[in-house]
């Protein structure tokens, strides 16, 4: 299995804050990978890193072999944690928007995830509450046939009923050989989904390991387990 | 017919498991094309990465067989169904023992008990 990401002895410092330290993380392709911690673990800054948003203080980041730049956004889909659409835009000038921007978008998924997903082409942006807002986003970041998505907290606005049907679009449109790097505290609605589990803990990687032998080796779920480390910190 | 998945063991163990049962029984037709990874993947919720090895669980056990032309298929072989199904029953059997040991009943009591009940309702 070829290796996707690479991060090597990874660091970042904001002011006296480090919010990642020494970082040493490797991805192949093909995986659906979560990228678990407390809020304030260090997710966000990781996965800001990757996509060349911030840099560095120390370390090494390369994706598909490449430094982050021009190159790497191509392979990369990225879902921020926020939202950042013009408020007068409508769904369907964010989906002209994607296609536009990016050559592996595909428009026929786009239009049978927001079927799916009950999104209406013509509404604006203004219009739509937080929780449809991010499924918009969620199908615009699924519509393209990355090898590597970056879904920064994709299920924490919305109801849980809703999240099981946000890990499924997740699930049914990630392209067959891309990797998928979910961050969230919401582990009881990813588990069952991932094949690798990544632990933050105040910037550090505290844990890599498959959740099935997370649960082979503990007897317990991910969740579980994740419940106990961070509790013996407190 | 869902399948029921506990976080708190291999999810692949689970499926394989599941799936099996589902041969025995009969709700896929010894000889019949077995549904895809992907297919199955999206039925229970879970990556196909997971999919994947549980189905070659069942391969192993020679319950699927994998074929270049016609993809996967049930098997027809009522040797592997019966090795199978005698398995669930026995592990069934023990089930019932260990539960009913917890009741104080000793395992002739145990076996008693089950035939007599069956007789009452025959």
């Amino acid at each position: 299995m070829n290796e996707l990401v690479r991060c090597a002895n990874l660091s970042r410092s904001f002011g006296e804050v480090r919010a990642l330290n020494n970082v040493n993380l490797s991805l192949p392709s093909g995986r659906i990978v979560g990228l678990l911690g407390p809020n304030g673990s260090g997710k966000t800054t990781l996965i800001k890193i990757l996509n060349g948003l911030l840099q560095p203080s120390a370390g090494e980041v390369r994706i598909d072999g490449n430094a982050p730049g021009v190159a790497t956004k191509r392979i990369i889909s990225y879902l921020p944690d926020r939202g950042y659409f013009p408020e007068w835009m409508r769904v369907s000038d964010m989906i002209d928007l994607f296609s536009d921007f990016y050559a592996d978008f595909d428009r026929a998924k786009a239009a049978e995830m927001c079927r799916a997903l009950g999104l209406d082409g013509k509404l604006a942006i203004k219009t739509l509450s937080k929780g449809t807002r991010e499924k918009m986003q969620l199908m615009l970041v699924m519509s393209r046939s990355a090898k590597l998505y970056l879904l920064d907290e994709p299920i924490a606005g919305v109801d849980p009923a809703a999240r099981e049907f946000i890990m499924r679009t997740i699930l049914t449109n990630y392209s067959e050989d891309g990797t998928v790097l979910i961050s969230t505290h919401l582990i009881l609605d990813v588990e069952q989904v991932l094949d690798e589990a990544v632990f933050l803990r105040q910037g550090e990687i505290v844990l890599h390991e498959s959740v099935d032998s997370i649960r082979e080796r503990t007897g317990g779920s991910v969740d579980q387990l994740f419940r106990d480390m961070f509790r013996a910190q407190l | 017919m869902d399948f029921d998945l506990q976080n708190s063991r291999p999810i692949w163990m689970q499926l394989s498991e599941q799936l099996g049962r589902r041969i025995v029984t009969g709700a896929y037709p010894p000889g019949s094309r077995f549904p895809t990874v992907r297919d199955l993947a999206a039925e229970a919720g879970v990556n196909p990465n997971t999919m994947q090895r549980a189905l070659g669980q069942l391969e192993s056990e020679g319950l699927v067989i994998t074929n270049r032309t016609v993809g996967r298929t049930v098997t027809e072989d009522v040797g592997v169904l019966d090795a199978m199904r005698n398995r669930l029953a026995a592990e069934l059997r023990e089930k019932y023992f260990s539960e009913m040991k917890e009741l104080g009943y000793s395992r002739a009591q145990a076996a008693e008990f089950a035939a007599a009940k069956t007789e009452e309702e025959t």
